[in-house]
C-alpha cells in the first residue's frame, strides 16, 4: 500500500515534469527513469551534487582538464574558456537561455567533456544534477 | 531635385567597404583566408576553437582528418555520419588545393598534399612566419596553444592574420 502510494507519487511527478514538455524536461525525465533503473533508491536530481560534479578536480581525463571548471569557469554564470582559447557562453540557464534545448547537443558534449574530465562518460544521475545545478542558477 | 543624402552616403560606404574586402582578398597577400561560412561546420568545428580556414590545408587533410575525428588531437571530435559528409564536402571544395587555392596557395609552399599535413601550425610557410614570435609568448596565459590564433590576430574570425 505505502509502496502503491510513492510509486504513484513518482509517477505523477513524473507526470507533471513530461506536462511541462520542454525538451530540457523531457532529457531530464528519461535521465530520471535510467537513474532509478539503475539504484532504485534514487528519489530525484540534487542541484548540490550537480554543483559538487562542477567543481571537484577529478583529474582522471585529460591532464589539461582535471575539471569542468577548467573550461566552463567557476562561476556559472560567467563565460568559459577552452584551451584553444575559445569562449565558452555561461553554462548557467539563467544568464543562457537559448541552452540545453537540444537533447543530441546536450549528450554529445557529456560524452566528450565528461571522458576529457572523469575518464569515463557520465552516469545519468550525474547528468541529471549537473543539469539540475545549472537550471538552477 | 533633391537628393536624401544620409542613404546615398550610407550606399557609398557599404560599396568602398566591401570593395575594399573585395580588393583584399583578391589581393590574396598570405593574410585573408575566408572564414567558414557553412553554419554547420561554424558549430561543430567552432566550438573547442576557431573554425580554421577550409582553404589553410589542401582537400586531402581534411578528407583524412573527417576520417579520424574520434581521436582529434586527443580529443573526441566525432559526429553523425551524415554531418560529416556535408562537413567534408564543404571543406574538400574550400580547400588550398581546390576552391580555396587563390587564399591558400601560398601557405601550401613546400607541402606535398600527398601527405595530408594535419596541423596548420607545422606547414612549412606557416612555421617561417612565426620564427620571431619569442618563446614566453607562445607559454603565456593568454596564448597556450598555437592553435590559438586569436589570440594574437585579432580579426582572425573575419579571416584577417596581419597583426
Ligand atoms: C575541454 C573543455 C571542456 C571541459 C573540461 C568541459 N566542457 Fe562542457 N563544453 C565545452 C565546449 C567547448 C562546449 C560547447 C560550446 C557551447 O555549448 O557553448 C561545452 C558544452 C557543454 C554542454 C552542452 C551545452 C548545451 O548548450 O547543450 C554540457 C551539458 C557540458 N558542456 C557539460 C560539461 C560537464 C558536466 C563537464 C565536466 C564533467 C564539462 N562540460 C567540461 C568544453 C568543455
Ligand atoms: C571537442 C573539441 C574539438 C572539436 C569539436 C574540434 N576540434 Fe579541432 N582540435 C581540437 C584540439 C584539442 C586540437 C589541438 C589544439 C592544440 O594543439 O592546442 C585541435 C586541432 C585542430 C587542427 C590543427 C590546428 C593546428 O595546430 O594547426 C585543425 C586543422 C582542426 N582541429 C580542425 C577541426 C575541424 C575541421 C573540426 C570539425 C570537424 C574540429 N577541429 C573540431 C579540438 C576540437
Ligand atoms: C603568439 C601569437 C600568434 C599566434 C598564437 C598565431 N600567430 Fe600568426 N602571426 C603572429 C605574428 C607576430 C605574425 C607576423 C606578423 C606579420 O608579419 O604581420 C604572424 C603572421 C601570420 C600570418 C602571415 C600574415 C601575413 O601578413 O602574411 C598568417 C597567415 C598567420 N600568422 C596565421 C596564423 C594562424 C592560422 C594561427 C593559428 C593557427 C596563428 N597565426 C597564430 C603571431 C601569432
Amino acid at each position: 500500500m505505502k509502496f502503491r502510494l510513492a510509486l504513484s507519487c513518482f509517477v505523477l511527478s513524473f507526470h507533471s515534469l513530461l506536462a511541462s514538455a520542454g525538451p530540457l524536461e523531457a532529457q531530464l525525465a528519461a535521465y530520471a527513469t535510467a537513474a532509478k533503473a539503475a539504484n532504485p533508491a534514487f528519489t530525484g536530481f540534487s542541484a548540490a551534487r550537480g554543483e559538487k560534479l562542477h567543481v571537484t578536480n577529478f583529474a582522471l581525463g585529460k591532464p589539461d582538464t582535471p575539471a569542468c571548471t577548467s573550461c566552463h569557469g567557476n562561476d556559472p554564470r560567467a563565460a568559459g574558456k577552452t584551451l584553444t582559447g575559445k569562449v565558452i557562453e555561461p553554462v548557467a540557464l539563467s544568464v543562457s537561455p537559448g541552452r540545453y534545448a537540444d537533447p543530441a547537443k546536450v549528450e554529445k558534449w557529456f560524452k566528450r567533456n565528461c571522458n576529457e574530465v572523469l575518464g569515463r562518460e557520465c552516469t545519468p544521475l550525474e547528468k541529471g544534477d549537473w543539469l539540475t545545478f545549472v537550471s538552477s542558477r | 531635385m533633391k537628393f536624401p543624402p544620409r542613404p546615398l552616403a550610407l550606399g557609398l560606404l557599404a560599396l568602398g567597404f566591401s570593395a575594399l574586402i573585395f580588393s583584399r582578398a583578391q589581393a590574396g597577400g598570405g593574410h585573408y583566408y575566408p572564414p567558414v561560412a557553412d553554419p554547420l561546420v561554424k558549430e561543430e568545428c567552432g566550438s573547442c576553437h576557431l573554425a580554421f580556414p577550409a582553404s589553410m590545408l589542401p582537400a586531402s587533410s581534411w578528407k583524412r582528418m573527417m576520417g579520424e575525428l574520434d581521436n582529434h588531437f586527443g580529443d573526441n571530435a566525432s559526429v553523425d555520419p551524415e554531418v560529416a559528409r556535408k562537413i567534408t564536402a564543404y571543406l574538400v571544395a574550400n580547400a588550398a588545393d581546390t576552391g580555396g587555392q587563390r587564399y591558400g596557395a601560398k601557405l601550401q609552399r613546400g607541402v606535398d598534399p600527398a601527405s595530408a599535413p594535419q596541423r596548420i601550425t607545422a606547414l612549412p610557410k606557416w612555421v617561417r612566419e612565426h620564427r620571431e614570435v619569442p618563446d614566453w609568448e607562445w607559454r603565456h596565459k593568454d596564448v597556450r596553444s598555437k592553435a590559438n590564433c586569436t589570440a594574437c590576430h585579432a580579426d582572425a574570425e573575419l579571416g584577417y592574420y596581419e597583426d
